[in-house]
């Protein structure tokens, strides 16, 4: 029996179909788990060996994977979500009832999306404070902490462009607090300092972020798509090259 | 009480629950081995320096890692719905409004500075200063390990940035801003007609200072006064002192302007709360 299933194993292994998916062997050898990382795709952005404390939960925390981590979940379930969400004021609310009450599952990929966004935002700012408390921003690592310090940003604006879209009055009220500051912009908000007298507040720089004097259904539509499209897609190549530098500048930092 | 109790279990504030048990967890997790390497001198991993394989060692964590965040994600999301209130109409305001958690520390600031400080400039500083800090930490000690004793500067300056001035005000602006962004306590009723009596005065007339020109002068020279103490300790200093020297003018001069400018927000806090102060500068351009 034994025998048997070994044989079928190695029939199936050592198949052309098979080989032609996977490039390497399960030998344990030095050279396997090399190839292994350097030839996956999804692996390729880890250096094929890393310092021994850096396995550590206690030195990183495992604070950037997790928010990664939620960024992927964030991403899944928002596709999702976008099978059933029309951005107008007409629709948007019902949709989400609609998501709560009437789509199989709706409410917990609701749920999901909307935790896992938080957890991002716990989890990207914890991820900061670990990067400070090490002083691994320090040479050769300080570009990838200001890049780090745009994907905070983008992390908190990710998160306040979602909030916006289920049009109740916790999403539209939290949102109109949180871009009522921009009429203050100096120079460039109607009520900031040094307004030059042509600036009003339908040409400043809250009307762009608004689409509108107040947040209207304009505001909605530029709110989802710089929600789903626009600054997922930036994010994600910060990310791709935040996980780059950190592998360029030697690997997570260490002693020594 | 009930209104306290409400809050706090609001789906919305589940996120700051557990911000209060994870930054006390990681701060002692850090200063545990902080502290080991300050008694021993040596960095407390450096026995752990030589290289593993990623697969299966690091991958194996990180599969591990993304297992349990994905059971404590799934129990969070079927135990707790995400909120949906009434339709939005921009009719009915709610008192209090606000801002997204994350955002609460910025909303705090704008009871103590005008919006153009408050929701601007201030937060455009924290974004460049926090880019500008590995330029500006020249120290090349306690790189890519706990320690406190090779940098209490740098620590104590980011740690009451980050732990006070953002996670406690975000904390205060949640639990503790009720109607009219007047502070209530949790064991108080959250009065929608609640007065708070304004008496607040600016800083030049607690100084007996009348004519508006002078006011202005008066305020001008305060702040300037402020942002050259900088300056003034670093000729002061800096022919004794190796680190000014090796920091430099420039280096020197961003450094004192960041630090200055952040703790303008608790000396404003303090003389807003302890003095009544509104503003330390009143202009027909700009209000500080
Ligand atoms: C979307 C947000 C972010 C993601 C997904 C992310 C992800 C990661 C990951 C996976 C690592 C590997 C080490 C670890 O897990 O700690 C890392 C390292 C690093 N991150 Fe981030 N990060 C993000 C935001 C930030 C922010 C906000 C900062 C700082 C302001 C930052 C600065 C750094 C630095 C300097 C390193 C190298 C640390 C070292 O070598 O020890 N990152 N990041």
């Amino acid at each position: 029996m034994n025998e048997e299933r070994k044989g079928l194993k190695e029939k199936i292994t050592n198949s052309d179909i098979w080989k032609s998916i996977f490039r390497h062997g399960y030998e344990k050898t030095g050279r396997r788990y090399t190839l292994q990382v350097l030839q996956n795709v999804w692996l390729h952005l880890h250096p094929p060996r890393i310092s021994r404390h850096a396995l550590n939960f206690r030195f990183t925390w495992c604070m950037g994977g997790i928010t990664f981590l939620m960024f992927l979940v964030t991403a899944v379930t928002g596709v999702l979500l976008m099978f059933y969400y029309r951005p107008t004021a007409e629709y948007a609310f019902a949709d989400i009832q609609a998501l709560e009450f009437d789509i199989p599952f709706g409410m917990l990929l609701r749920n999901m999306h909307r935790w896992a966004a938080h957890g991002m935002v716990i989890s990207v700012m914890l991820h900061m404070f670990r990067v400070f408390l090490t002083g691994s921003y320090k040479k050769p690592r300080e570009f990838n902490w200001a890049v780090g310090v745009i994907l905070l940003l983008i992390t908190f604006f990710l998160s306040f462009t979602g909030y916006l879209l289920p049009w109740d009055q916790l999403a539209y009220w939290a949102v109109t607090v949180g871009t009522n500051m921009a009429r203050a912009t100096p120079v460039l908000g109607h009520e900031g300092p040094f307004a030059p007298s042509d600036i009003t507040q339908a040409n400043d720089v809250r009307f762009a972020l608004l689409a509108g004097t107040i947040v209207g259904p304009s505001t909605l539509l530029r709110f989802y798509i710089l929600h789903c499209v626009a600054v997922p897609l930036v994010a994600s190549v910060l990310m791709a090259l935040h996980f780059w530098r950190v592998r360029k500048d030697g690997g997570i930092s260490g002693p020594l | 009480m009930e209104h306290f109790l409400a809050l706090i279990t609001k789906p919305d504030n589940v996120p700051i629950l557990a911000i209060l048990f994870l930054i006390p967890f990681f701060l002692w997790l850090s200063y545990r081995q902080a502290r080991r390497t300050d008694r021993t001198g040596v960095p407390s991993d450096a026995a752990l320096n030589d290289k593993v394989y990623v697969w299966p060692y690091l991958c194996r964590n990180e599969f591990i890692c993304a297992i349990i965040i994905m059971l404590v994600l799934g129990v969070w999301s079927i135990m707790i719905d995400a909120p949906l209130e009434e339709p939005s109409d921009p009719a009915k305001t709610p008192n209090p409004s606000k801002a997204p958690w994350y955002f609460l520390a910025l909303q705090e600031m704008l009871v103590y500075f005008d919006p153009w400080i408050a929701g601007v400039v201030l937060p455009g500083l924290i974004i460049v200063g926090l880019i500008a800090i590995p330029y500006i930490d020249i120290n090349p000690k306690g790189k890519g390990y706990y320690t406190i004793k090779e940098r209490p500067f740098a620590l104590a300056v980011f740690c009451f940035g980050f732990l006070i001035l953002w996670i406690v005000l975000m904390i205060v602006g949640t639990f503790l801003r009720g109607p009219g962004w007047n502070i209530f306590m949790p064991w108080q009723y959250w009065d929608p007609h609640k007065v708070v009596p304004l008496t607040n005065v600016n800083l030049s007339s607690l100084f007996g200072i009348r004519g508006e020109t002078t006011a202005i002068f008066f305020g001008f020279a305060v702040i300037a006064g402020y942002y050259t103490l900088g300056p003034i300790y670093y000729f002061w200093k800096s022919k004794s002192s190796r680190f000014l020297q090796e920091l430099g003018l420039i280096r020197y001069i961003i450094v004192s302007f960041l630090f200055l400018t952040m703790l303008a927000l608790p000396i404003k806090m303090i003389l807003r709360l302890g003095l009544n102060v509104k503003y330390i500068l009143e202009s027909p351009w700009l209000n500080i």
